[in-house]
């Protein structure tokens, strides 16, 4: 099965990490893309810029209606994704465990919706 | 055969049933259909026909026709699917295996499926209940206090998400064993503690749901033989439910624990529940909080009269369950052992400390245990405020009136306090499990 693994975090609070503590981060998400490319387990993944850089697009009644943001009424926003492939949800639910802003915000596990 | 004792075959069948029709059929809503038309073709056949000689395996293979007949069905009005219609009938034609071990083994899969944690707890309970135990969706909603056609929107969201999002059909992975069976054990425990004490309504007790629960342990125990935690939770119930009869009066009031006529207590629930705290507590490794709990309701239970308890005991054991799983539950329990060993003033300084520390806000029992607190402190004004503070926090009838009982000894300035405690030990515990 394909699952979607949401990063959310607050990502004020992550804009305030110092140079080492970004750095640190970057190595170890690094090595964790490298394991999940090596099990297999890894399809896609991306990580975002901030909710400031965001718009946000609605069409009513014919009219296209353009906002800024997300804003961030929310305490964590998404700022990244993997797309894995994995045995069933307790092997997405361990991979998801081991991606490391799991520690600092929380990750959210979707199913991919199969047509067939 | 009678209706009666069809039904009675289904109850005890039912689980184990389904269980097997999962694993063959590869499909949770696939099974329970499947398994209701073998129910419907047995209803019709078994009054005048008689009982198979193995109902469990007619039931299975009976329904594994049904689940072929029902994919076939809807592959032929789909117009495709073949490879699944292919792959089910390869995996269902398996020799069908209904022996003790491999039956006991779909039953732990379906335990642990019905109570993974990617459900709300309320969830878990829910499909255990129906599925595990065999209540009927009116049954689970009964017991949840909802409607029926609510109770069936739960049961079916869930049962799609099994199938939607993966949950796999298997007993964890020796890694992740340990978590999801205290995951089991906390879903069984709610249903007993809802079972001895509801939540709201009329009734205190729920004998019905503290049984299941009872009915649950006892099979995982037998499923999954020498774990210690298994068994302290079993040996916990068991202490407490035997103290069922003597818990109320015929007129459904409570009776408070010093004044419960002990022989009504079940003598042969007791010798059960106190060799199995025994053998809980010899299991390797630290202690286990359920077997210590259980280790307080033995002292409870092995107690002549209330006087008599070993009091010094239970608040030393509330001292080990603060240690091995602290919470705000325990220290309330803790504090009001303490009342009985060091006296009532120093039990509420206690009190007053874990509310300041705003440990149980909005826990429905903390008032009820300062009231009484202050009650034995001959404080009575501060005492009638929290028996209010009480009233208000409960839902539960029996309880209420009890606290107005209270309420009227302090009007008419009752005969001097008396030492009590104000409820009952499973239900402080619930939360602290």
């Amino acid at each position: 099965m394909q699952y979607l693994l949401m990063i959310y975090q607050n990502e004020v609070e992550y804009a305030k990490n110092d140079a080492a503590t970004n750095q640190k981060m970057l190595e170890e998400y690094g090595a964790f893309t490298q394991s999940i490319i090596q099990s297999g387990n890894f399809k896609a993944a991306d990580r975002l810029r901030p909710t400031a850089t965001g718009t946000t697009v609605r069409v009513r009644d014919g009219k296209t209606l353009t906002t800024d943001g997300p804003f961030a009424e929310t305490r964590e926003q998404l700022g990244g994704y993997y797309l894995i492939e994995a045995k069933d949800l307790d092997a997405a639910l361990a991979i998801a465990a081991r991606i490391p802003s799991a520690r600092i915000g929380s990750i959210e596990v979707r199913p991919i919706w199969v047509y067939d | 055969m009678t209706p009666t004792e069809i039904g009675k075959i289904f109850r005890d069948e039912a689980g184990r049933a389904l269980a097997t029709l999962i694993r063959l059929v590869g499909d949770f809503d696939l099974a329970e259909d499947a398994l209701q038309d073998a129910v419907a073709v047995a209803l019709e056949r078994w009054p005048d026909g008689g009982l198979p000689s193995n109902p469990r395996a007619w039931l299975v293979n009976v329904g594994r026709n049904k689940a072929i007949d029902r994919v076939r069905r809807n592959a032929a009005f789909r117009g495709k699917q073949h490879e699944l219609v292919h792959e089910l009938l390869l995996n269902a034609s398996a020799p069908c295996e209904t022996a003790d071990s491999v039956v006991g083994d779909d039953m732990l899969r379906l335990i642990f499926t019905c109570c993974h944690p990617s459900f709300a707890a309320e969830v878990q309970v829910a499909l255990t209940l129906r599925t595990v135990c065999g209540l009927t969706t009116a049954q689970v909603a009964r017991a949840f206090l909802v409607g029926e056609d609510a109770m069936a929107q739960r049961l079916l969201r869930a049962k799609q998400k099994i199938r939607l999002a993966g949950i796999p059909y298997e007993v964890p992975e020796r890694e992740t064993l340990a978590p999801r069976l205290h995951g089991v054990l906390a879903v069984i425990y709610l249903v007993f503690t809802e079972g001895y004490v509801a939540t709201s309504g009329g009734d205190l007790m729920r004998p019905d749901l503290a049984r299941e629960a009872i009915r649950l342990a006892r099979l995982l125990d037998a499923l999954m033989p020498g774990r210690g935690e298994i068994k302290g939770l079993l040996a916990l119930m068991l202490l407490h439910d035997s103290r069922r009869a003597g818990r109320e009066t015929a007129g459904g009031d409570i009776v408070l624990l010093e004044e419960q006529d002990r022989t009504l207590w079940d003598r042969g629930q007791i010798s059960e529940g106190l060799q199995l705290v025994e053998e809980a507590l010899r299991m390797p490794g630290r202690p286990q909080s359920y077997a210590v709990q259980a280790a307080i309701a033995a002292l409870h239970a092995r107690a002549s009269s209330f006087e008599d308890t070993d009091w010094p005991q239970i608040a030393g054991l509330y001292e080990v369950l603060l240690r091995i799983s602290p919470s705000p539950v325990i220290e309330l329990n803790h504090a009001a052992a303490v009342s009985m060993v060091d006296g009532p003033a120093r039990a509420l300084d206690l009190v007053n400390a874990l509310e300041a520390r705003g440990g149980l806000k909005g826990y429905e029992l903390l008032p009820a245990v300062r009231a009484d607190l202050l009650r034995r402190l001959g404080r009575n004004d501060a005492a009638r405020e929290a028996y209010r503070a009480a009233t208000a926090a409960t839902q539960l009838e029996p309880l209420r009136r009890f606290y107005a009982r209270r309420i009227a000894e302090l009007d008419r300035g009752a005969d001097g306090p008396s030492p009590s405690l104000p409820a009952t030990n499973a239900k402080r515990l619930r939360k602290g499990a």
